[in-house]
């Protein structure tokens, strides 16, 4: 049978990569592999996953040296050779093995007013919103994010300042701005502003080049630096 | 940058990416000039013969000077802050007196070969 080398990250004393080899099968996903390890040859290896359809953003690991998300990551698209290395996502804390601590980045969507604040109630009618209209279309080019940190991970900007609220954040309060029911724009904007918000960002691109989802918050960012300095240089910031 | 409000982060951001359009089209006038002024050679007393006196020269490097004193600060502030780690009030104010050096220094340069 065919075999694959798989070096996966383990958090105990310093931490360090640990070989297995794993049986190979046609639409393999890494995901896969790494089951394959914890339930036939590591039972304490530390991972996280849910869905396991490319839904909820829980899977993503660092995978031969990139994030990515491992359920919808096939092994023959990244181990040509036969061989894999696992490690967890860049940027976060390790919990244990493959596992972050994702709250510093999901409390970075809450510094950025990540949340919708609108004015109608349930008694009101719908909000029409044109489908075709620009702000719309803005939106809907960012608002399929799951949440995975792919992009935080692979930011330069974030690994050089950690105060930086990232690529995720950033696009979220990108399809708030632009969101013509929300109210809470302007805050939204001081909040994301300046160098620890989207001033910051470098236009690398690794965020939009990784993003399993096919979203680019290199371009929601440089929408949110444009409307921030006009605010800031109109004196409304 | 603690010491440094978010507006004028934003503003920071704003002058210099206007300072690198200005820029970008400077550098590419600059250099078509030097490509120009120096074919079959060029000594000082012919760069002194023609620059004493314009004021189109005193213009265009005065102007050249005054966007390279905003460019250049912001973004070596950037590189100390990322790439150094040096942040707060001392980085902001070694930042500024960079650029005031580039803008006396620079525009002294224009000066002495236009007067």
């Amino acid at each position: 049978m065919d075999m694959l080398e798989v070096r996966v990250w383990r958090s105990a004393g310093e931490g360090g990569f640990i070989s297995y080899r794993v049986p190979r099968h046609t639409s393999q996903t890494v995901l896969d592999v790494v089951t394959y390890i914890q339930r036939q040859l590591q039972p304490d290896l530390g991972y996280r996953y849910a869905c396991r359809v490319g839904m909820c953003g829980s899977c993503a690991m660092t995978v031969n040296g990139k994030a990515r998300w491992t359920c919808r990551t096939h092994v023959s698209k990244v181990a040509a050779d036969g061989r894999l290395e696992v490690a967890p996502l860049a940027n976060l804390p390790v919990i244990k093995d493959l596992v972050t601590d994702m709250s510093g980045f999901f409390d970075k969507w809450a510094q950025a007013k990540g949340s919708f604040t609108g004015t109608l109630t349930r008694h009101d009618d719908f909000a029409r919103v044109p489908p075709a209209s620009p702000r719309r279309q803005a939106v809907d080019a960012g608002i399929e994010c799951i949440g995975c940190g792919v992009c935080y991970a692979s930011c330069d900007v974030v690994a050089w300042r950690p105060d930086y609220l990232g690529p995720a954040a950033l696009n979220r309060a990108w399809t708030l701005v632009n969101d013509e029911r929300d109210t809470q724009g302007a805050e939204r904007l001081r909040a994301v502003a300046g160098d620890a918000g989207c001033h910051s960002c470098h236009t690398q691109g690794s965020c939009t080049e990784r993003c399993p989802k096919a979203i680019a918050p290199t371009a929601g960012i440089a929408g949110l630096k444009r409307m921030a300095a006009k605010a800031a240089m109109k004196g409304d910031l | 940058m603690a010491a440094m409000n978010v507006r004028t982060q934003a503003r920071l951001w704003y002058f210099q990416r206007v300072s690198a359009m200005v820029l970008a089209l400077f550098v590419a006038v600059h250099i078509g000039i030097v490509v120009y002024a120096v074919r079959g050679g060029l000594s000082g007393a012919e760069i002194l013969a023609r620059t004493h006196g314009s004021i189109a020269f005193a213009f265009f490097y005065g102007v050249f000077v005054l966007a390279c004193a905003v460019h250049v600060p912001i973004g070596l502030l950037r590189i100390a802050q990322e790439w150094l780690r040096w942040r707060g009030p001392s980085a902001v104010a070694a930042a500024l007196a960079f650029a005031v050096l580039l803008a006396v220094m620079g525009l002294r340069a224009v000066y002495g070969v236009v007067a």
